[in-house]
């Protein structure tokens, strides 16, 4: 031992293991915060806020669980868009059949969701890698069929339910900013919460078992317990974003909405937004929401193209989400947040960077 | 090392096939706390999967194990076998590659973390207390081991030399009672091997842990271990002190043995 300088110990390691250590970053996160609460509801039109920024932060949820399971766990999942489905089906029989609170009823969705997920998590002790998505993707699908066809969930039309109107405590949250701060005030803590997760030692186990799973159990990492959680956890935050999608966005819980597609679509915000990152998460989402709207608008009108039918509009933007994930799986397989880092680590080494 | 003390380990006339291949053929070992103890043999003779059977990776066909004078079973999980306080490193690069040195040793210590899933997600009281306290610890061992320059970095990165080192750190980290290294100076320069003993010699005398060994250095062995135990195709075929070993007929056959078949 060279030296010891005690008493400054705790100090600085307390420092070091914050939320956020850098400056820069909490700088960063204080006006992200700013942003969301404070300016966007005010400029951002019913539209921009009801269409995308509602969608936008419910599949960064969707995206972040993903991402646990994933990214961090290192199981691949096709079937997180069914997680969502059991979400939206319990918060809405909680909050529409038996008049439970509406906030519960969300974090009940969620609840639900985690312990079928936890379930269909079982197979992962025994397969990996390939299997184990082949096994997801039997969860997608019979989820998908128990929830169109067992009527006591579904009521039985087409596997549809309507939403009710949403209130807390008689306040009635009818209009898009309400909606808007609704889904705002469930996202911003259960992120933080997933943030302080990974980054302790639930975080570290799960990456553990992601690089070298033998070896991660003979350390001392329980395997089974681990992946459990990290099923559970995953589709905990599968479960909530699905409840306040269907909630807040589509008005009724309808089982098209959380199809195989779409948990191709999750998988892929991940790939391109960064495996293992809570920012790509977000990137992920972002960029998915954002994209057909930039091919209608920008890319379509500059190229003089405006009369594109919806259907060929609609391909178009698989073929170039498709184009993505294969470009950053080739290319930068940690996605948009490691070139976000890349950047950042650029800016701290210019000499002028105001 | 006196050997009238009770062995921390002892196993007992393990049998294992693979196939039809017995990798062990009803060998008996023992570990003798405080000591370093080493297990040396050629190429498949049945080392790694030696303590393979120890860490219950592989669950032995006929023997007994006993760990502080108690049997267990042939049968455990191997975060169990942790749990009872031994710990490893091995022979082939199995660092957490895409987590920083100090999360790689971090996770060394998981079994002794109790914080729940909700106190680690506020990261509120225990949870907070014990990752400082934890992390603490981990600083101590990256002083020990003379990795401070690296402790940030991810893993995956580092030279060879040092991704052994920091696989030495997750090993200790755990306190364990039993340390069980398999091959921690394979594929190193003479410094980087140097380093590695002056660590392990370190270990043992200045922290006091219990070390077995696999190593192939025949100059390293002699020079840090207490006993030696050789194995060749799956049997014990002679145990004792450097010196004894040195001198044993079938050693010198089965190393030469091996040299004239290379
Ligand atoms: N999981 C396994 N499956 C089949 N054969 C194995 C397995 N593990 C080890 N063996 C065989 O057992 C023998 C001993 O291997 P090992 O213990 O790795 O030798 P070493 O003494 O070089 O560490 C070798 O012939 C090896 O091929
Ligand atoms: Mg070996």
């Amino acid at each position: 031992m060279l030296y010891r300088e005690c008493g400054n110990y705790k100090d600085t390691y307390a420092r070091d293991m914050a939320i956020f250590p850098i400056p820069f970053d909490r700088w960063g996160l204080g006006v992200m915060l700013v942003l969301a609460f404070l300016v966007i509801p005010y400029v951002a039109s019913n539209y921009w806020l009801s269409s995308i920024m509602i969608p936008f932060y419910c599949f960064s949820l969707a995206a972040l669980g993903l991402n646990f399971l994933t990214g961090y766990a290192g199981q691949v999942s096709i079937g997180h868009a069914a997680f969502m489905a059991v979400g939206a089906y319990a918060s809405l029989i909680l909050y529409g059949r038996y008049g439970i609170p509406l906030l519960p009823s969300i974090l009940g969705g969620g609840i639900v969701s985690a312990a079928v997920g936890s379930v269909f998590g079982i197979p992962s002790l025994r397969i990996k890698g390939f299997y184990l998505a082949v096994s997801t993707l039997a969860a997608q699908f019979i989820i998908e069929w128990v929830l169109t066809h067992w009527k006591w969930v579904s009521g039985g039309v087409f596997g549809t339910v309507d939403a009710p109107d949403l209130q807390i405590f008689g306040w009635i949250i009818d209009t898009p900013v309400k909606k808007y701060y609704l889904v705002l005030c469930i996202v911003v803590p259960l992120v933080l919460f997933g943030k302080n997760l990974v980054r302790g030692q639930l975080g570290r186990n799960w990456q553990a078992i992601r690089d070298m799973d033998v070896a991660a159990e003979i350390i001392g990492v329980s395997l089974f317990r681990y992946k459990l959680i990290a099923f559970a956890v995953s589709s905990f935050y599968a479960g909530v974003a699905g409840s306040m999608i269907t909630l807040a966005y589509y008005g009724a819980a309808n089982i098209e909405e959380f199809n195989l597609l779409v948990s191709f679509q999750i998988l892929g915000m991940i790939i391109i937004g960064g495996m293992g990152t809570v920012l790509g998460s977000f990137f992920g989402a972002g960029f998915m929401v954002l994209l057909p709207i930039f091919i209608n608008q920008t890319l379509l009108a500059l190229l003089g193209l405006e009369t594109v039918p919806s259907d060929l509009r609609a391909n178009i933007e698989l073929i170039i989400f498709g184009g993505l994930i294969v470009f950053f799986l080739i290319v930068e397989p940690y996605g948009m947040a490691r070139l976000w880092h890349t950047i950042k680590d650029k800016m701290r080494l210019w000499p002028f960077p105001y | 090392m006196s050997q009238k003390t009770e062995p921390l380990l002892q196993v007992e006339d393990i049998h294992i096939s693979f196939g039809g291949l017995k990798a062990l053929n009803g060998v008996s070992l023992e570990v003798y706390p405080g000591e370093i103890m080493a297990i040396i043999g050629p190429n498949g003779a049945g080392k790694t999967t030696m303590l393979n059977v120890i860490n219950g990776v592989y669950t032995p066909d006929e023997g007994r194990i006993f760990f502080e004078g108690k049997e267990r079973p042939l049968k455990m999980k191997p975060h169990h076998v942790a749990a009872m306080g031994i710990s490893r490193t091995f022979q082939n690069l199995a660092l957490f590659k895409g987590m920083d040195t100090w999360c790689n040793i971090m996770v060394g210590r998981t079994q002794k973390m109790h914080s729940n899933l909700f106190s680690q997600g506020l990261y509120w009281g225990m949870s907070q207390k014990e990752e400082i306290e934890h992390r603490e610890a981990v600083e101590w061992i990256i002083d020990f081991l003379e990795i401070e320059n690296i402790r940030k970095q991810p893993t995956g990165m580092l030279p060879y030399g040092l991704q052994k080192r920091v696989e030495l750190g997750r090993a200790l980290a755990s306190e364990p009672k039993l340390v069980l290294l398999d091959e921690p100076m394979a594929g190193m320069n003479l410094e980087e091997k140097e380093d590695i003993a002056r660590f392990v010699l370190d270990a043992n005398e200045e922290l006091g842990y219990t070390i077995a060994l696999i190593e192939h250095d025949m100059g390293v062995v002699m020079d840090i271990c207490d006993r030696i135990a050789v194995l060749d195709f799956g049997n014990k075929i002679a145990e004792g002190t450097p010196e004894e070993i040195k001198s044993n007929q079938k050693v010198i056959q089965a190393y030469l043995g091996e040299a004239e078949g290379e």
